[in-house]
């Protein structure tokens, strides 16, 4: 039987897509909750480069970055496929996959780090990169289509995360007017069993980021 | 039906030149279309509205965009010969590890080589070596990174050898000195037809550099 293991922290949002990717495809492994502040010897032998989680070790092998353990994942156990088969729709899942991790998610954390007139332009720019997300959706349900795929689960920090950024800074990023196709899409995706029942528990994720805001905001001048 | 297949790009540009390589080693026919990245066409607009950079390759029409995903396509589409990537999910995987590390690390580290001055230049310096002496442990003792013949990881590397002129001059760095064996696989792999073809040469891409510091206020 292969041997698995996921090493990950309680919260990270990038371990949870290899949780959601293996769920999805019914395949067993064992899970190692790493303390990022005194990272196990393991984790470091297993990712020396970047020495962070999500790290999946199949018989023995480690794997890193958490959207490349999904394509090995999905090349690996065939069924439930996150990306298309076709060259052009896989290369369309990279691409939004890589704008999610590269630019919609730094805009959206400078929006939960900023205070004032920072954050206000911080707003703009992430609304404006939301905005090219959202017609991603138009007449599909998932941004895989009838079913969670990929990007779907590049893209799902946004169905759970972003609440807890927004109650704490007091700001709503997507609201259901400018964003209606991906206000539906995190009901969806935040609905659907596999996603809901590996959600870490909100009230901790908020005293986690709520203490991590103060400190990123003690450091400027209010303006 | 034939392919009709199309490449915007700019002949400085490292990561166009990827793709170049991609596409000279699967024999696929195209038409290279130059684009002025300071005064950008409405069809590299419309084509990759997101970012609004080049390389887009244009295959019957529908672009692909961002240089490795572009090569993992053609890899994909053009799957009869000359794989770019092994066919074992595990090497892929550790192939795709080493072309995103040089993504996220190498481009940042050259470019404070020619764009940054005094402190700023003497870190970026450090971090560059710092960089390509990792590249050399996973190179390790291969005459490929991707082991016996060139592969994705080679790829997503040996274009920024046409900028390693730029880094030593304007970085007054050695780069042979310190990172034989990325000087000696570089060569290696120049001895391709398809790279040797491919990459911009290095002197008109440090002059090409020269003017752009120029413009900047760098001189």
């Amino acid at each position: 039987m292969a041997e698995l293991k996921l090493f990950r922290t309680w919260s990270t949002p990038f371990a949870l897509r290899v949780v959601w990717a293996l769920n999805l495809k019914g395949i067993q492994y064992d899970t190692i909750f790493e303390d990022l502040s005194n990272k196990s010897s393991l984790l470091l032998q297993y990712n020396p480069i970047y020495k962070k989680v999500p790290v999946l070790v199949h018989n023995g092998k480690p794997l890193v970055e958490s959207l490349l353990i999904l394509e090995y994942i999905d090349e690996t156990w065939k069924q439930t496929p996150l990306l298309p088969e076709d060259p052009s729709e896989r290369a369309t899942a990279r691409f939004w996959a890589k704008f999610g991790d590269d630019k919609v998610l730094l805009s959206v954390w400078n929006v939960f780090i900023k205070q004032g007139k920072d954050q206000e332009e911080a707003i703009v720019t992430a609304q404006e990169n939301l905005g090219f997300v959202e017609r991603q959706l138009t007449g599909k349900k998932f941004f895989n289509g009838e079913t969670i795929g990929f990007v779907d689960l590049a893209f799902g920090w946004l169905a759970n995360l972003l609440s807890v950024w927004e109650e704490i800074c007091g700001v709503t990023l997507i609201d259901h007017e400018k964003f209606p196709m991906l206000s539906e899409w995190i009901q969806n995706f935040a609905g659907a069993p596999i996603i809901k029942e590996s959600w870490p528990p909100r009230d901790k994720l908020i005293t986690k980021y709520q203490a991590l805001r103060e400190v990123y905001t003690s450091k400027e001048a209010p303006k | 039906m034939a392919d009709e297949v199309v490449l915007l790009d700019f002949w400085l540009s490292m990561f166009g030149m990827r793709v170049r390589i991609a596409l000279a080693e699967k024999g696929i026919k195209y038409e290279y279309q130059e684009q002025d990245i300071f005064n950008k066409s409405p069809l590299l607009l419309e084509m990759n509205p997101i970012h609004k950079k080049i390389p887009v390759l244009i295959h019957n029409g529908k672009p692909v965009c961002e240089s490795l995903i572009i090569v993992q396509y053609i890899d994909e589409v053009w799957n009869d010969k000359s794989p770019l990537l092994p066919s074992d999910p595990y090497q892929r995987a550790h192939a795709r590890f080493w072309a995103d590390f040089v993504d996220k690390k190498v481009y940042e580290v050259s470019r404070k080589l020619w764009t940054t001055k005094g402190e700023e230049l003497e870190v970026g310096k450090k971090e560059f070596f710092e960089i390509y002496k990792i590249l050399e442990g996973e190179l390790g003792g291969k005459p490929y990174f991707g082991g016996e013949t060139f592969g994705f990881v080679d790829l997503s590397l040996i274009t920024f050898y046409s900028w390693f002129h730029v880094y030593e001059v304007f970085g007054n760095i050695n780069i042979e000195a310190e990172c034989p064996k990325i000087i000696a696989w570089a060569k290696r792999c120049l001895q391709k037809e398809t790279v040797a073809n491919s990459l911009a040469d290095q002197k008109k891409v440090y002059e090409a550099v020269g003017q752009l510091r120029k413009i900047r206020g760098l001189e």
